[in-house]
Order: C-alpha cells, then sequence, then structure tokens
C-alpha cells in the first residue's frame, strides 16, 4: 500500500504547505461547496495549518441543508394525508419545518419511514397495496441517477401506488447564483468529489469562464484538500481560471455516461427554491411529461402558505459562505445536534454541526 | 447525506451486485455504473446504487478515509 502511505505522509502535507505559503502573497478565500469536504478539513485541522491570507468558506454543500422551509412544510402537509406512508432518507426527518418537522409528526402518528435507498421505498409500496406511498426526493447530481432508476422501475412493473415529491438540486447552477449575487468575494472554488463523478468536471467550464474562477475537483484526504489549493493558488498566481481535476482516482472531464442518460430521459430541469439562495433558475429537476403521473403533486393539492424559517437561524446566511455559525446568536447555546434549529446542525455535513464537533 | 463510499464487488447478479465493506455485505443496484465491474473490483456506492467503478489501490486510500472519518456517526 505503498500509495496509501503517501496520502497518510506527515511529510507530504508538510511540504505541501511549504509550497502553499511560498505561493501565498495575497489574501485569497476559497469556497469548499461540498458537505463531505467542510467535514474533512475540520476533522484534518487544515484551517490551523494555512498561512493566515488563506480563508476557507464552506458553502452550500448538502442537500440536507439546502431544502427550503417551503419544502420541508410540503413534506409535512403530505405526512398527514390519509392512507400515506411517506419514505425518506434520514437526516430529513429531523429538519425543523416552519411548525413541525416530520420526526413530530411520526410521533403524532404519521406514517414516516426511513430508508437507504430509492428501492427500499419501492418494496414498501409492493408490500402495501392499498396505501399511497411517497419518496421525498432530495439529492444532488450523486442521488438524483439513483431516483431516476426507481422512477423507471415504477413505470416498467407498473406499480400504481408510488411516487415521489421532486426536490432535488443541482450544483453547477448554485455556484453560478453565489458569484453572481455578489456578496461574496470567491477566488476559487474547492469542487465536489462525488457529484463530479456524476456530472464530470466540464460542467465547472461555466463558472471558470464566466467568472473567472478557478475550479478544482478535490478527493476527501487531507492530502487531496492540501494538493487542490495547491492548485488553485497556482492558478490565481498565473492569473487562470481552469477547470482541473485533483481527485482523478474517480473523477474524469465528462463524466458517467449511463447515469447521466438515466437522467436525462426521466428528469428536465426546472427552477428550484434554495434555503438562503431564493429560487435560482434551472437548478432543479422534475419529471418529464412521460413520467410526470409519478410526482405526487398531481395527485394531491401540497400548496403551503408561505413560510417563515426560525428567527434567529443564520442557516441561509451560512450556506451563502457570509456568516460563520460563530455569528449565529443560537448556536451552541439552544441550538445543538441534540436539538437543532436548522438543517445545518441536523446534517452530518451541515456547517454547524462541523462546527460543534470540530471547533472549540 | 451524499457520502459515497468504495466497496469490494464479492458477486454479480443481473443488474444487482453483493458488495463489502470491512464485513458488511450489502446488494447495491448497477444502473447507474459507469461501466460494468467484474468480481473483486472496488464501486464508488452512493444511496444503495455502485455509481462508478474505481482500481483497487485507489479505493483503499479512499475507504481508509471515509471508515475514520465516519467510524464515530450514527450508521445512516
Ligand atoms: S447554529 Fe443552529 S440556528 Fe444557528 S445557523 Fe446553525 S443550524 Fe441555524
Ligand atoms: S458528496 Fe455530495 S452530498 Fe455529500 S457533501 Fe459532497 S456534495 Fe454534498
Amino acid at each position: 500500500m505503498k500509495h496509501l502511505d503517501e496520502y497518510r505522509d506527515p511529510h507530504l502535507a508538510g511540504k505541501l504547505i511549504d509550497k502553499i505559503k511560498a505561493l501565498s502573497h495575497r489574501p485569497v478565500r476559497l469556497m469548499e461547496v461540498c458537505g463531505t469536504h467542510t467535514v474533512s478539513i475540520f476533522r484534518s485541522g487544515i484551517r490551523s495549518l494555512l498561512p493566515p491570507s488563506i480563508t476557507l468558506l464552506s458553502g452550500p454543500g448538502c442537500p440536507v441543508c439546502v431544502t427550503a422551509t417551503e419544502e420541508i412544510d410540503k413534506f409535512i402537509k403530505l405526512g398527514q394525508q390519509k392512507d400515506t406512508i411517506v419514505a425518506t432518507f434520514g437526516d430529513l426527518v429531523r429538519v425543523p419545518g416552519s411548525s413541525s418537522s416530520l420526526q413530530k409528526e411520526r410521533a403524532d402518528g404519521a406514517d414516516i419511514r426511513v430508508v437507504y435507498s430509492t428501492f427500499d421505498a419501492l418494496d414498501i409500496a409492493r408490500r402495501n397495496p392499498s396505501r399511497t406511498v411517497v419518496f421525498l426526493a432530495v439529492g444532488f447530481e450523486t442521488t438524483a441517477p439513483t431516483i431516476a432508476a426507481a422512477v423507471k422501475e415504477t413505470k416498467k412493473e407498473g406499480i400504481g401506488n408510488f411516487y415521489i415529491i421532486p426536490a432535488h438540486k443541482i450544483i453547477p447552477p448554485a455556484m453560478e447564483a453565489l458569484l453572481a449575487g455578489g456578496e461574496l468575494a470567491i477566488d476559487g472554488f474547492i469542487c465536489p468529489g462525488h457529484v463530479s463523478v456524476i456530472i464530470g468536471a466540464d460542467a465547472y467550464r461555466p463558472v471558470a469562464d464566466k467568472y473567472h474562477i478557478p475550479c478544482v475537483v478535490a478527493g476527501f484526504e487531507p492530502v487531496d484538500i492540501l494538493q487542490t489549493i495547491y492548485m488553485l493558488l497556482s492558478q490565481i498566481e498565473e492569473g487562470k481560471a481552469i477547470v482541473e481535476i485533483q481527485y482523478r482516482r474517480a473523477v474524469n472531464f465528462t463524466g458517467n455516461e449511463k447515469a447521466l442518460a438515466l437522467l436525462s430521459e426521466v428528469f428536465e430541469t426546472c427552477d428550484a427554491p434554495w434555503r438562503g439562495l431564493g429560487t435560482i433558475p434551472d437548478s432543479g429537476l422534475r419529471l418529464r411529461d412521460n413520467y410526470r403521473a409519478l410526482d405526487i403533486e398531481t395527485k394531491f393539492d401540497l400548496t403551503v402558505p408561505r413560510t417563515q424559517d426560525h428567527p434567529g437561524c443564520s442557516c441561509g446566511d451560512i450556506l451563502r459562505g457570509v456568516k460563520t455559525p460563530l455569528d449565529c446568536v443560537l448556536y451552541r447555546k439552544v441550538c445543538t445536534p441534540s436539538n437543532p434549529y436548522g438543517p445545518c446542525m441536523v446534517s452530518t455535513e451541515g456547517t454547524c454541526a462541523a462546527y460543534y464537533k470540530y471547533h472549540d | 447525506m451524499c457520502l459515497a463510499v468504495p466497496m469490494q464487488v464479492l458477486e454479480l447478479k443481473e443488474n444487482t451486485a453483493v458488495v463489502d465493506m470491512g464485513g458488511t455485505r450489502k446488494a447495491v443496484r448497477l444502473d447507474a455504473i459507469d461501466r460494468p465491474p467484474t468480481v473483486g473490483d472496488y464501486v464508488i456506492v452512493h444511496a444503495g446504487f455502485a455509481i462508478h467503478c474505481i482500481d483497487e489501490e485507489e479505493a483503499k486510500i479512499t475507504l481508509q478515509y471515509f471508515e475514520e472519518i465516519f467510524a464515530d456517526e450514527t450508521s445512516r
């Protein structure tokens, strides 16, 4: 395992840090888009090793965190329908909506089941033919193809009681929205590893070209991230803004064709609401006409009143990188992982949860 | 939520593979994988689906990191 040792070699990490220091001549702000990177950066103490001229910002990198309150409220309303089973990934259950959460609804008798995969949800539908089973389809490009596969299978098998609420988000438009907002100066993006497995690094070209921002797709080891920072600094120094891949062992430029074909067969892009970022054009996915009948909103009216996030919760600002959890008045005082006020404290990859766990 | 970990392929059936990570076995779907794996290959698994086939050495680098980073998390 020579290779692995290299990734763990403190010597190599030390060398990279020296190289980074030698290259930092001016203040730069780099944003990691992916929540797994946030956790990795905190856990390995990378922030404290970098020269003070480099600021690492956490972006909107977790699907649970960016799910808007209005979407959570819809999920809750769905849970209240008669004869309905809601199937969901685990983290969502604890996210507070404007007045309840799926967890509270479950305590009040709603049938809400945590699944590991969309096919587990499909199994629930097969075993409960007299009930309506709805999967809460959240996730980025890594997850969306798995949901597309379940949707196709539902149609093929003629399963009549399985539906989804499409609430996916796609990443590059959110990166553009952050830049277009103009409230935040970003000098480089540490691009998500596993989203890029599917979409390929070319997907960031518009960000790099239009906004002249260097983009590097990174792996999850501390040495991966240090090397990525070094690559970004080199680009900044040379005045370049191109897309590069550090995480070559899993990512290429064109992505996973099969998954992308599955995605575009079942879904088309649409505008979507993001927590903290508002509605971003073409940043969500809805079912194509051919599959539209599987959208639960063709069957139930799930319109919810306009909602308010918990007053005091700064998740929106944190997801835009304009605040850190330390700037939130509720952080640690009342908002903790066991009693979260906002999604950034619920999700393991949420910025508030990462701060809580690793920041003293 | 979108954690994707490398697991080794033990068996292949039509559209599923039985994979292993540190003694935990499960069946994953192959609908969205970039190229068909053979037994012994490592695949990156996300939410019950294999999404990418990678070589062993490289898989182990990523795998060990995830084992450490999420060892103390509640299983999801
Ligand atoms: S600490 Fe809690 S209340 Fe504050 S922003 Fe984070 S999740 Fe929201
Ligand atoms: S791997 Fe995907 S979901 Fe997980 S933190 Fe990264 S971008 Fe977010």
